[in-house]
């Protein structure tokens, strides 16, 4: 059972109700035409996002997928910022210059979300040795979907971590789909990844990334065996998309009712205020007052990134290189 | 200053700059050489031998072997400069640059621009490229003018033993990544290096020799043929001047256009194919900038449009020469508008 005390249960709920809430208003303000270019919703998979960060500090590392708000704001960004970099807005978070695909913020170990699918794990290998090297106890963790599981780049990674026994964790986020493919069809494993990387030699883990209590035990699990010294390992997150591969995606490819069905039966905020409630950690009032605190969080966010000043053209130029 | 070879600036410059800077890594295939065999560590160190001696002195943390991985050594890299190390990381040979091309050109080259300038992203990838060897159309080509073309990435070519170290050190002491092309033919060209700390800086073209008539640019190992060619011609008054490049990006515009301005006629030598290469933009640097000052069509010596091919003859084809380096020469000058 967790060990989570009252004011980590209260932040874990935050950063998954902000997840939530950011998402959702997306989806609304997407319809307006006023934020540019392709955006992937996580929305469905908070407890993934925040149930492995929770575990985490700023040294700690984490490079994130095309779906990457989630992981953003788990990892603790800046959320005016990122709604202002997805209105690419000058003083977005990347200064306009990245968009939702590219959000990144060193300072808080979040090395980028990423257009292209399965490019994250060696960066986060990379990330990895230099943490090995440091000696700090320091992880860094390559978050992948079902997709990404199917990229060569992936395989290589998982192999050189094993094979310098970095402290690199691979979680795997099976949301079932890879763009708008099943992943029964497209992971030859009969939809099994974490045996992929049990057969590279890593210790892995199997949660329900839909249950925070569970992602987050087992990631503690995992951690205490990766800081100490058991080199790399794998995570398997069962998990759910509510909305399509970007927004704008008809959902052609889902089953009669299946939406609705996740949403009754596997919303990640749902059940952890049911299991908060049951195991009478918090009362339903603390979350009521956290999910207000969000929406007028949000609701600045959207309010500020529209009022925000586009970039000034002139800037085009500006920082291709440190120094030229 | 010592004599040595390229190969022996390099690995100095290695041992030199990591004893100076404990951020600074080594990765790659081979670059011990020997893990994991009866022969042991170091039985290699390095298939082109630059990294000898570096995992003796720095040990197994910061000289790392890896995998045949092309995707993971190029993409570990860019993540442990994000991290905050200096990784050097070697690709055996530079046509397997396809191999990790998104770790190159979708995430190292672009992550600074892309996350709003608060990112740096120090790697230095070492490739070794060229052709002149007979190894044929997978192990001989030069995508320095591909990875040119590419924004974000440095692009460094040393011709002589003094500015592989020269410039090695700047890449290692600068903030952005750096792709930096050896080439296979020139490992043991010999040349006096200076001593201590030396830095070359990028963008800043070397003037191997001034002669008034023609413009000569080249890079790499085509500089060691334009000198060859510049000699011959030489011995009937034609004077060129030879500018070797050193860098592709940021490149020395300047050095090029005073030049022309200078001599009005332009022969630029790249081994590369032709379409699409440094050669033809260079061509067309000449072309829209020092427009007036041209007396003659800038000539391009190039590779052929073909891949590389195997036989001593045919490959000798391929190349450029320094007798097609001279006859190019010949054909500005004797050009009438």
């Amino acid at each position: 059972m967790s060990q989570l005390g009252r004011e980590a249960l209260l932040d874990a709920y935050e950063k998954m109700a902000t997840i939530r809430a950011f998402e959702e208003r997306l989806h609304e303000e997407i319809k307006t035409g006023e934020i540019p270019g392709f955006t992937h919703l996580y929305c469905g998979q908070e407890a993934a996002a925040v149930g492995v960060c929770a575990h985490l500090d700023d040294d700690d590392y984490i490079v994130s997928t095309h779906r990457g708000h989630g992981h953003c704001i788990a990892k603790g960004c800046d959320v005016v910022g990122m709604m202002k970099e997805i209105y690419g807005r000058a003083d977005g978070l990347c200064k306009g210059k990245g968009g939702s695909m590219h959000i990144a913020d060193v300072s808080v170990g979040m090395l980028g979300a990423n257009g292209i699918v399965g490019a994250g794990a060696p960066l986060a290998v990379g990330a990895a040795i230099s943490a090995k090297i440091d000696g700090r106890g320091k992880v860094s963790v390559a978050f992948s979907g079902d997709g990404a599981c199917n990229q060569g780049t992936t395989f290589e990674a998982m192999n050189m971590a094993v094979v310098t026994r970095a402290p690199a964790i691979f979680v795997f986020e099976n949301n079932h789909y890879s763009e708008h493919t099943g992943v029964d069809y497209a992971v030859g494993t009969a939809g099994d990844i974490a045996s992929r990387a049990e057969a590279f030699g890593m210790k892995v883990w199997r949660a329900d990334g839909c249950d925070f209590f569970a992602t987050y035990d087992a990631m503690r699990d995992l951690l205490d065996h990766v800081r100490g010294g058991g080199g790399p390992a794998a995570i398997e997150l069962d998990t759910e998309r509510f909305y399509g591969h970007f927004e704008g995606d008809p959902q052609r490819y889902r089953g009669k009712g299946e939406l609705d069905r996740i949403r009754e039966q596997r919303d990640c905020l749902k059940a952890f205020r049911k299991t908060a409630g049951e195991r009478g950690l918090l009362d339903a009032a603390d979350l009521d007052a956290i999910d207000a605190k969000v929406a007028a969080l949000i609701d600045r966010a959207v309010t500020e990134a529209r009022a925000a000043p586009p970039p000034n053209p002139d800037d085009v130029h500006a920082d291709v290189y440190v120094s030229y | 200053m010592a004599v040595m070879t390229i190969r022996d600036a390099i690995n100095a410059t290695l041992h030199q700059e990591m004893e100076r800077d404990d951020s600074i890594i080594v990765l790659g295939e081979d670059v011990v050489g020997g893990m994991g065999t009866a022969g042991g560590p170091e039985a290699i160190g390095g298939i082109w031998g630059a990294t000898g001696g570096l995992y003796a002195k720095f040990g197994a943390d910061r000289v790392i072997d890896t995998p045949i991985s092309e995707s993971a050594i190029v993409g570990a890299a860019a993540g442990a400069a994000l991290a905050g190390k200096r990784p050097v990381a070697e690709l055996m040979f530079a046509d397997f640059v396809g191999v990790s091309l998104d770790q190159l050109w979708n995430q190292m080259a672009k992550f600074r621009y892309m996350f709003g300038g608060k990112t740096r992203c120090p790697a230095v990838i070492r490739l070794i490229y060229g052709a002149g060897m007979n190894t044929a159309a997978q192990h001989s080509q030069s995508v320095y003018a591909m990875m040119t073309s590419i924004p974000g990435l440095k692009i460094a070519l040393p011709a002589t033993p003094a500015d592989a170290k020269g410039l090695l050190t700047e890449a290692l002491r600068g903030d952005d990544p750096v792709l930096f092309f050896e080439h296979k033919a020139l490992f043991g060209a010999k040349g006096e290096v200076p001593d201590g700390e030396y830095r070359v800086p990028f963008g800043h073209a070397r003037m191997v020799r001034e002669g008034g008539d023609v413009t000569i640019v080249a890079c790499g190992r085509m500089v060691n043929f334009a000198q060859k060619a510049a000699d011959k011609l030489a011995e009937d008054g034609i004077g060129c001047d030879l500018i070797d490049l050193r860098s592709t990006s940021p490149m020395d515009e300047e050095a090029i256009l005073d030049s022309v301005e200078e001599t009005g006629r332009l022969v630029v030598v790249d081994e590369s194919p032709p379409r699409c290469s440094l050669a033809a933009d260079i061509a067309a640097l000449a072309s829209l900038k020092a427009f007036t000052a041209l007396k003659a069509p800038p000539q391009m010596v190039t590779g052929l449009h073909t891949p590389i091919p195997f036989a001593r003859e045919l490959e000798r084809a391929w190349l450029p020469s320094p007798a097609k380096i001279e006859e190019a020469v010949r054909t500005t000058l004797a050009f009438r508008s």
